[in-house]
């Protein structure tokens, strides 16, 4: 995949990724017209298919609202690349489809506006803007197995299939 | 071979021996919990599954709190969902409007959650009931409806941090002054994917409401887990509430730690933390004089009885400062009740505060107390990100409900013993 970066800070919380006045919707879309709203007012609306958020530490940190990688993904970003994830942000990305990808070195070097090319089964993150490659910590293989069965529920279908 | 707490509840669910941390395991989930907020979601995915049933309709509890009473029609539309779920699947465990609590505060208090319990809520302060000595963390809403479904879930084993707090608490000091302070000190990734084992005699000397404050917050510092090992007080606390049977759990002598960090309490001023993140803790001499436009006592983390007493001797007698407003919310229709029995509602109608039913609503800018553009609150809540509690360019100061009542009166951050005095 690639595409344009938008670079945000450390310790992006889950209420700047979707501020819990709007949760009284589950609809995507809705979501994902606020999505970062207090962080960029502007995102949302310029935001472009296939865009990656690069932010720094705790990336996702406070609430569980599966909310935030819901309105992440249904805003058309493609790939969430941080120095660290905050645990239940991780854990709810992976279940619902979105990638994300640890790398320290990939936070600090890329800039707002890189275009960057990510692959996603070798983790190696390539700038095309200006010289730079990072490769970032692949998935611990059980997380392997949610995704390759398409997110969490395909995963515990397949195990309630097993058991019948 | 020796285990933590934590590490022990974890094997016992996962039909171990013995677990390490970093392994991952399957666990089998004594309670599942999910609020307006996060269970419309999960009942979606759950939907996908095609199932006529929850592993158990007694272990799943539903508690729409968030935006309760409903404050438009979107959220009640939500809550539409839950209750016609509840009913379609037999969950006994639903608690409606005038019936309800903040989750956090009705579990334990209900006694859904028990000592040696192992519960996922999708809802991050799911973490508050480690207090009783159970295990106890917050997934998402996919996470929960797999959950819901398989009554299992899988866990990374974390390593733990063990924090001893040596000493006796000095006046108008508790739990969540010992966790801001805490949480100041380790910073908001300092336990990530963690488990925080709180030791030592200042716990000892905490009611099982300071240690619920304590728990709630370990999220806050990004931990997966905060636990308190159980005592003769967990003991006194669910042995009336409890309808099955549960089991205490503590850390071996020589169980291995990630981290050890000793605090004298004795030395632990009251504690504020400054906008927008929790980490940003001081002691409460250094936030004297700031003004504020609103105060809230109350959520998941200081709105039980406790609070409210704490609350209600620094507010006896006084009336709130004039420049500012006051919400207090009691966590559960029995905490409220025990309130008006109390006598503490009427020192708050007295003083001039506003007491609402039990709500999430002002801590996460829902409704009940939403800040307007470069306002500024002073919360008993768990969060002061940006936006919180409502405009992006209004403030909130977290503190506990003594820093917070005192201030009321005085219409800026004081130290409780301007107001009251040495004795609480």
């Amino acid at each position: 995949m690639k595409g344009r970066v938008w670079k945000f800070g450390n310790d992006v919380d889950t209420d700047l990724i979707i501020p819990a006045r709007y949760l009284n919707t589950t609809d995507p879309q809705e979501l994902a017209a606020h999505c970062m709203e207090d962080a960029d007012p502007g995102f949302a609306k310029v935001v472009q298919k296939g865009d990656i958020l690069v932010a720094g530490k705790n990336f996702g940190c406070g609430s569980s609202r599966e909310h935030a990688p819901i309105a992440i993904k249904a805003a058309g970003v493609s790939c969430v690349i941080a120095a660290t994830f905050a645990r239940i942000f991780y854990r709810n990305a992976v279940n619902i489809g979105l990638p994300i990808l640890e790398c320290p070195e990939a936070a600090a070097a890329l800039q707002q506006g890189d275009v960057v090319e990510v692959d996603l089964s070798t983790g190696i993150i390539k700038n095309l803007s200006r010289p730079g490659e990072h490769q970032a910590a692949p998935f611990p293989p059980f997380m392997q197995e949610i995704i390759k069965a398409g997110g969490l529920i395909n995963y515990v279908q397949e195990r309630m299939k097993k058991r019948a | 071979m020796s285990m933590t707490i934590t590490e022990k509840i974890l094997a016992a669910h996962a039909g171990e021996e013995r677990v390490e941390p970093g392994e991952l395991v399957n666990c089998r989930l004594d309670l599942t919990l999910a609020n307006d907020i996060t269970a419309p979601v999960a009942i979606k995915e759950f939907a996908r599954l095609g199932l006529d049933r929850v592993f158990d309709p007694e272990r799943v509890v539903l508690v729409p709190d968030h935006f309760t009473p409903n404050k438009d029609i979107k959220s009640a539309e939500q809550c539409r969902l839950i209750r016609e779920f509840a009913r379609e699947f037999g969950i006994t465990n639903y608690f409606e409007v005038g019936r309800m609590g903040i989750e956090h505060c009705l579990l334990p208090e209900q006694g859904l959650v028990l000592p040696g319990d192992l519960v996922i809520g999708a809802d991050s302060h799911t973490c508050t009931y480690g207090a009783l000595g159970a295990f106890a963390t917050g997934v998402g809403s996919t996470d929960l409806a797999a959950g819901m479904a398989l009554g299992e879930c899988w866990f990374k084993v974390p390593e733990s941090m063990k924090f001893i707090y040596h000493g006796r608490l000095q006046p108008w000091v508790g739990g969540k002054d010992l966790i801001l302070y805490t949480i100041g000190d380790i910073g908001v990734d300092g336990a990530r994917y963690r488990a925080m084992e709180f030791t030592g005699e200042a716990i000892s000397s905490l009611s099982v409401e300071g240690r619920l404050t304590m728990c709630n917050m370990a999220i806050e510092a990004g931990a997966k887990n905060g636990i308190v090992p159980p005592d003769e007080k967990t003991v006194a606390y669910v042995e009336k509430r409890a309808k099955r049977e549960y089991r205490l759990y503590d850390s071996d002598p020589d169980a291995r730690y990630v981290e050890v960090r000793e605090y004298d309490a004795s030395s632990i001023e009251p504690q504020v933390a400054f906008p927008h993140l929790p980490e940003n803790a001081r002691p409460v001499s250094e936030a004297q004089g700031i003004e504020i436009d609103q105060v809230v006592i109350g959520s998941c983390t200081n709105g039980r009885i406790e609070d409210l007493r704490v609350a209600a001797k620094i507010l006896a007698g006084k009336k709130v400062h004039q420049r500012l407003r006051v919400v207090i919310i009691p966590g559960t229709q029995e905490i409220y009740l025990q309130a008006l029995r109390e006598g503490l509602l009427e020192v708050f109608v007295e003083a001039g505060a506003a007491v609402s039913t039990p709500t999430c609503g002002p801590c996460l800018g829902g409704h009940m107390g939403i800040l307007a553009r470069g306002e500024r609150a002073l919360s008993t809540t768990n969060r002061n990100f940006v936006g919180r509690m409502g405009h992006p360019e209004s403030e909130v100061y977290l503190a506990g409900p003594a820093v917070a009542a005192a201030s009321a009166v005085a219409g800026c951050i004081v130290h409780p013993k301007e107001v009251a005095g040495d004795a609480n």
